[in-house]
């Protein structure tokens, strides 16, 4: 049992990443049930707006965890799961802005338009949805390739900056209560900080270690005079 | 005592995700006070068996045992009031449009007082005792008084008021209040000629309501003098026919039909005239974007999102929302030669 948590087989991985599949739908799967069943309460159109919004940043912040959680738990296969929930992140962004161009504005593109240039809130969100697209359209194992490890990642690291404009979003959307905001603020404030920390122990740790380069360089001159 | 299930239904439970991580409504021995029957109803019009049964079918199909549970608890004690019936006289300035259901109009409330999620009023407001229940009439009067609520429902005969109401958050419902004029009130305490507004102060009990600072408690809400003695401008004590439910701002509401919905301040205790005009509750939280007057306007956009249409409960596609939320023939006088981009 421990070691099946510790290195799962490829076929326990198979097995982990179709259940997980099938929890990430979930809400989804709730969310279509409601709408057939007239069971989202008196402002369906707004519960599905709201709910697909949460749970674009709710994957956001899931898939934000997966390095972490790898980091302290040494469980290094976690990162196999980590393109899956990007990618209901996106998902879960497509659905929210489906909801609000068809169901909510019924495709009136002069009011869209008006709503993303003159309301910072859908300006930002709009925003964090048009920056996902590259991540999703490059997550694949070819465009891994493709792009080169290096160039791959420092794209990908952007899903930090969408991140936070996708908090930002909510938080200039609530009224008055800021409760809920702040509790996606603040746990993205931890998944950033601690990247900052290893970023800045690892400079702690460069700057600890005598570079071994300048004996090295001072023999050579020495060489070279004599 | 059974304790409520929190915000956890069926249908919310991914928006009440983190509330429910963060109760801030406690319960206490409040819950009890509500089962009490009042005076002025018999058992007969208590929930009648019809009512009693539909709301049984509606729970077997929700189907989720403790929500279930929880809703029973509040069908069997906590809407003994709804039910009560009481008659009214049809008005002249009511609208002919289709009413918006009553569960939709019972269950999607903004009263912040009880939470800030549009369902939390119907789960929580049954902790709120509204009898007994005084209003204080003071300020600016000839005759400052303090009125029983009972002595109120008998002030004037009450009439059916079906109004449009119009949320700032930009969705509308159709509501056949129940209620009679402010002017009727105001008259019976001889208003001063240097009274220029009303202000509202409505109940709050942090034992039984929010705590968090969202808004500054109690709830305070204004209408300028000629805006209170406005025929539309009425006291809600009902709506469908019946007693109006707690979440609805029971015993007693203001309803301003030409004003955002956030005018008409729910569970009034207090009703002071004053020369100045009066602070209020939303704007003092965010000036620059509710001002006093809130007046329905589709042209004047609050600064996040646009005010041109609305979405009527129990409709899909959005409509146009009208000045005045449709009764600038009555109301549009009372702002000639006001600017009413500055009065927002």
């Amino acid at each position: 049992m421990l070691n099946t948590l510790r290195a799962p087989s490829g076929a326990q991985i198979a097995l982990i990443k179709a259940i997980v599949f099938l929890v990430c739908l979930l809400p989804a799967f709730q969310l279509a049930l409601g709408w057939r069943d007239d069971a989202l309460g008196a402002n369906p159109i707004e519960t599905l707006t709201r709910a697909s919004g949460e749970w674009t940043l709710r994957f956001l912040l899931i898939t934000l965890t997966v390095t972490p959680l790898r980091r302290y738990t040494g469980l290094h296969w976690l990162l196999r799961l980590r393109r899956m929930l990007g990618l209901f992140a996106f998902a879960y962004a497509c659905a929210h802005l489906t909801t609000y161009v068809w169901l909510d504005q019924f495709f009136d593109w002069r009011a869209i338009a008006h709503d993303i240039l003159d309301r910072p809130f859908i300006t930002v969100g709009f925003a964090a949805f048009v920056l996902l697209i590259p991540l999703a359209a490059t997550s694949c194992a070819f465009a891994i390739r493709r792009l080169g490890g290096r160039r791959w990642q420092s794209l990908h690291r952007s899903v930090y900056g969408i991140a936070i404009l996708g908090v930002v979003h909510f938080w200039w959307l609530v009224k008055a209560d800021l409760l809920e905001p702040l509790i996606y603020a603040v746990i993205l404030a931890a998944l950033l900080g601690v990247r900052a920390w290893w970023r800045e122990l690892e400079r702690r740790r460069q700057l600890a270690v005598p570079p071994p380069a300048k004996h090295l360089e001072k023999k050579v001159i020495r060489l070279v005079q004599k | 005592m059974p304790e409520p299930i929190g915000n956890f239904s069926v249908c919310s439970w991914t928006l009440n995700f983190y509330c429910s991580v963060f109760p801030t409504l406690p319960v206490s021995e409040h819950d009890i006070m509500l089962i009490r029957p009042t005076p002025d109803i018999r058992p007969s019009e208590i929930t009648s068996r019809a009512l009693f049964e539909d709301r049984r079918r509606f729970l077997a199909r929700s189907g989720m045992g403790l929500a279930a549970g929880a809703a029973l608890w509040h069908g069997l004690g906590g809407d003994a009031h709804a039910a009560a019936k009481l008659s009214t006289v049809a008005s002249p300035l009511s609208t002919t449009e289709p009413l918006t259901d009553q569960k939709s109009v019972t269950t999607y409330n903004n009263f912040y007082e009880f939470g800030t999620d549009k369902g939390d009023p119907a789960l929580n407001a049954h902790r709120m005792a509204t009898r007994p229940w005084t209003v204080k009439v003071e300020g600016l009067v000839g005759k400052p008084r303090t009125f029983d609520i009972d002595d109120l429902l008998k002030l004037a005969p009450l009439e059916e008021r079906i109004y449009r109401m119009r949320c700032v958050e930009g969705w509308s419902m159709v509501i056949p209040w129940v209620g009679f004029p402010l002017a009727t009130l105001l008259k019976e305490v001889d208003p001063l000629g240097s009274a220029k507004y009303v202000e509202f102060l409505t109940h709050y009990d942090p034992e039984i309501m929010l705590r968090r600072p969202v808004l500054a408690w109690p709830y305070g809400e204004g209408l300028r003098m000629d805006e209170a003695l406005h025929p539309l401008t009425i006291l809600s004590v009902g709506l469908y026919g019946e007693v109006l439910p707690n979440q609805n701002g029971a015993p007693i509401r203001l309803v301003v039909p030409w004003k955002y919905g956030f005018k008409s301040a729910k569970s009034i205790v207090t009703i002071r005239l004053t020369e100045h005009q009066p602070p209020t509750a939303w704007n003092r939280a965010t000036p620059q974007e509710y001002g006093f007057y809130s007046n329905v306007n589709p042209d004047v956009s609050h600064p996040r999102w646009s005010q041109a249409t609305e979405r009527r409960i129990g409709e899909l596609r959005k409509r146009k929302t009208l000045m005045f939320n449709g009764y600038a023939d009555q109301v549009a006088g009372l702002y000639q030669g006001m600017d009413l981009r500055k009065h927002y």
